[in-house]
């Protein structure tokens, strides 16, 4: 049985904060889940995956977020508990439906869990999604730790039912990616199957009907408001004249600085666990009677904006800080020491920080940026086409995936990115504005995602690029997720159909298509030239599983390779490929064979063959 | 209960992060508070993995610079890298087996040599413990068992209150049962590897 169903009432676990989330809306009845797989949100859904296959759950990996959010959509509105899964930058993606369907709401609940990450550990932007809230008119929620965001789960399904529209359960990254100690609950036994009435004037969002709607969300907005006065998510701790108003991971960072600094009996903490709409008149009670405020928040002054504009409606005139050069910053992640000192510095607290070992005399050392995988099939088409176009300066738009990691040296394969599905659309604004070829790179669940509008686009407008679908046959960055691409039978899923790329993009009407063999070095460089010798759309497709998925399946055992003595010394191998299996011992290339996959792709381009196959 | 702070540093593949649950598991048998913090993701894709972890009554799950009280890394260049994580008190394990990057490879900045690795960071810690961990995984009978070699040196020390059963009580429920047996002997030869030392 999957270790999230088990039925042991006061059991305690030792949890991601991401299983705890899982969990809490396991145990809070949830019957209907959708995705798109996103770091730091992923194993959220993947764990939802899993309880699908032994449990009524349903749950769906959707082919983007917008998909996801409109299909859970549905599903709240015939009754049925649903949640939609995606990380920050998705919401961006969903954020059309998000913003009407505020204005329909929902009629069972529907929790929609976004992942921040501050300090970009994995995301092409930090921006602070409790912004969202404010936009659509939405109830935010925050957890601080673990256990907590698996209790809150519960409250969610409950809040969003009593105001008949979806709340916005907002983490960031060291809440969905910390373990803790988790003691499980009781579980609610999901209702999978509801009816949705017909109300058409209530839920087709014509400029009639949604007038209406928009009043209606400016009510509960109202009402929302008195539920945040009155949560148990928002508490105050202490009583002191000091004050500070946190949230998320910061509370966790205030309580372990209030400590350290011996200043319990002089603070008092009110922690917003529920964070939009702000609850006024509690933070107005709060700050009465405090000295000075401190608003301490990761992101932008989301809450401390909102304090400061309740302060003044009662005229409260003590300081209210947050961001501030001498404070903290809207820059990435805080941490204790940052917090700490920051605390101190503000109310005046003697605090001497840690001295900090004197590392002057350690000697620059090499960096260990991530990398494509040993055998990765990534690496094997960015060689091809750097062969293929050498010399023409040619332009690369690439996308999100493993292969953005293409983009360092030696294979620069990657001069510009924005977000999902956009090599595609970005190729076509600088075939018409540069005088350079374009390569535009982008795997397969991107293509799904949100590339086929894109190609579409270039089709349409007849521009002159050459798209490169690096079809891997998974989701693989984010952990192995299926995709509308990949051969669900084959993993042994029944229910699922298989879309083919290469039919969507004759479908599509892609004049040129062809479809390689990535570690068939010689024949891939000749499709490349072609292809980009053609004028207008071209399009290939890079056919190879993912070596790091197909390794863990132990489907593709590959014999490692080795430098043999007819090696001299050319270094093609290491200067032109990086594979990481490559290193360098009494100035002869060598291969880790732990590491080398057997692609063969070295031993193809070493100019004296004198890369073999390790023999037994 | 006081609080401990410890940084776990490796390379992507290593396998930190089952060390670091099964350690956590272990103090939750014990009843000892335990939070861990981990990146996931692309710096995964052989990359330097951290996890923190904070034995005691901490909320935080994250270790600021300067702060581990313990600090153990799997691979001796990653363990100089992240020496700004220490102090002059910091109980400091490395692991001397070599894993050097792709960028020493092409000739971007050189590995430095174990023994200047290992003077430096003696010179700025409270203590350092070697050991070559990825030859007592041979000798446990499976190289990918560095991490249970090195979970075992590091409990040895005793700062955590954390006992070696514990710890074999969690590997048998947490790593696959084909490895169960190499796993605990490797954490034996860690522990045994540094008894002296201590």
């Amino acid at each position: 049985m999957h270790k999230l169903l088990v039925d042991q009432p006061g059991a305690k676990k030792f949890l991601l904060g991401n299983e705890a989330i899982a969990r809490g809306a396991i145990e809070a009845g949830l019957a209907f889940a959708t995705t798109y797989p996103g770091t730091p949100s992923s194993e959220i859904s993947l764990n939802f995956f899993q309880i699908a296959q032994e449990s009524d759950l349903y749950f769906e990996y959707s082919t983007n977020e917008k998909v996801a959010l409109e299909v859970a959509a549905a599903a709240a509105n015939a009754g049925v508990r649903s949640m939609c899964v995606m990380k920050h930058v998705g919401v961006n993606v969903a954020a059309d439906a998000l913003m009407t369907l505020a204005y329909v709401g929902v009629r069972g609940g529907l929790v929609i869990l976004t992942a921040d990450d501050p300090y970009m550990f994995s995301s092409q932007n930090e921006q602070d999604n409790r912004y969202y809230g404010k936009l659509s008119g939405l109830p935010i929620l925050e957890p601080s730790s673990a256990e907590e965001a698996k209790e809150m789960m519960a409250y969610a399904f409950e809040l969003s039912e009593q105001l008949a529209e979806p709340v916005i359960l907002r983490t960031t990254t060291r809440l969905n990616h910390s373990t803790a100690p988790v003691v499980f609950g009781e579980m609610k036994k999901p209702v999978t199957f509801g009816d949705f009435p017909k109300d058409p004037f209530n839920y087709v969002t014509v400029p009639a009907v949604s007038r209406k709607l928009h009043i209606k969300l400016l009510k509960n907005l109202e009402k929302a408001e008195e539920l945040a006065c009155e949560s148990a998510y928002n508490f105050i701790k202490g009583s002191g004249s000091w004050g500070i108003i946190c949230n998320g991971v910061s509370y966790n960072y205030v309580t372990d600085a209030v400590r350290d600094l011996n200043i319990v009996d002089k603070v008092k903490i009110l922690r917003v666990g529920f964070s939009h709409p702000m609850p006024k008149k509690l933070i107005q009670s709060f700050i009465k009677d405090c000295e000075k405020v401190l608003v301490v928040e990761e992101g932008e002054p989301f809450m401390e904006e909102t304090v400061k504009a309740f302060a003044q409606e009662v005229q409260y005139t003590n300081t209210v800080m947050g961001k501030d050069s001498e404070l903290f910053s809207r820059l990435f992640e805080f941490d204790p020491a940052m917090v700490r000192t920051n605390i101190a510095k503000y109310f005046g607290v003697p605090y001497e920080a840690k001295d900090l070992p004197d590392l002057s005399d350690i000697p620059e050392l090499p960096q260990r940026p991530p990398t494509l995988c040993a055998g990765c099939s990534h690496r094997a088409v960015f060689y091809a086409v750097n062969e293929a176009t050498e010399g023409t300066g040619s332009i690369r738009t690439t996308d999100i995936g493993c292969y953005t990691l293409g983009f360092l040296p030696p294979l620069s394969a990657g001069d510009f990115l924005i977000c999902m599905g956009s090599s595609v659309s970005t190729g076509c604004g600088f075939s018409k504005t540069i005088d350079k070829k374009v390569i535009s790179f982008i795997g397969d669940s991107t293509f799904f995602h949100s590339g086929i509008p894109g190609l579409v686009n270039a089709v349409f407008n007849n521009h002159d690029i050459n798209l490169i679908i690096l079809d891997n046959q998974i989701t693989a960055m984010t952990g192995h997720q299926p995709h509308p691409g990949v051969d669900m039978k084959g993993m042994n899923y029944e229910g699922f159909s298989q879309i083919s790329i290469e039919s969507v993009v004759k479908g599509i009407g892609v004049e040129h298509i062809s479809v390689i063999k990535p570690y068939n070095v010689k024949k891939s460089i000749a499709a490349i030239k072609e292809a980009i010798d053609h004028k207008g759309v071209s399009v290939i497709i890079a056919k190879q599983g993912c070596t790091l998925f197909e390794r863990s399946l132990k489907k593709h055992v590959g014999k490692p390779f080795y430098v043999s003595d007819k090696c001299k010394n050319h270094r093609n191998c290491l200067n032109d490929l990086g594979c990481p299996a490559f290193y360098v011992e009494d100035e002869k290339v060598r291969i880790n064979p732990t590491l080398c996959s057997g692609c063969s792709v070295c031993a193809q381009i070493c100019p004296e063959h004198a890369i073999l196959p390790l023999k037994s | 209960m006081d609080i401990t702070r410890l940084i776990i540093v490796a390379v992507g593949g290593q396998g930190n992060l089952l060390s670091s649950k099964v350690l956590g598991e272990a103090a939750c048998r014990l009843d000892v508070p335990v939070r861990m913090s981990e990146i996931h993701g692309m710096a995964q894709r052989g990359g330097v993995v951290e996890s923190a972890m904070i034995f005691g009554d901490a909320q935080s799950t994250i270790i600021s610079d300067g702060e581990a009280d313990l600090f153990l890394a799997f691979e001796p260049l990653e363990a100089l890298r992240a020496l700004n994580r220490c102090n002059s008190k910091t109980i400091v394990i490395t692991n001397t087996s070599k894993l050097p990057p792709f960028t020493a490879a092409i000739g971007k900045g050189a590995y430095p040599d174990i023994e200047t690795i290992k003077k430096l960071i003696q010179s700025k810690v409270g203590q350092l413990i070697t050991l070559d961990a990825n030859a007592l995984a041979r000798e446990a009978g499976n190289e990918l068992s560095v991490n249970m070699v090195l979970l075992g040196a590091l409990i040895e020390t005793n700062v955590l209150p954390i006992t070696a059963e514990s710890i074999h009580d969690a590997i048998s429920e947490t790593t696959k049962k084909a490895f169960v047996e190499t796993n605990i002997k490797a954490v034996e030869l860690g522990r045994s590897a540094v008894s002296g030392t201590i």
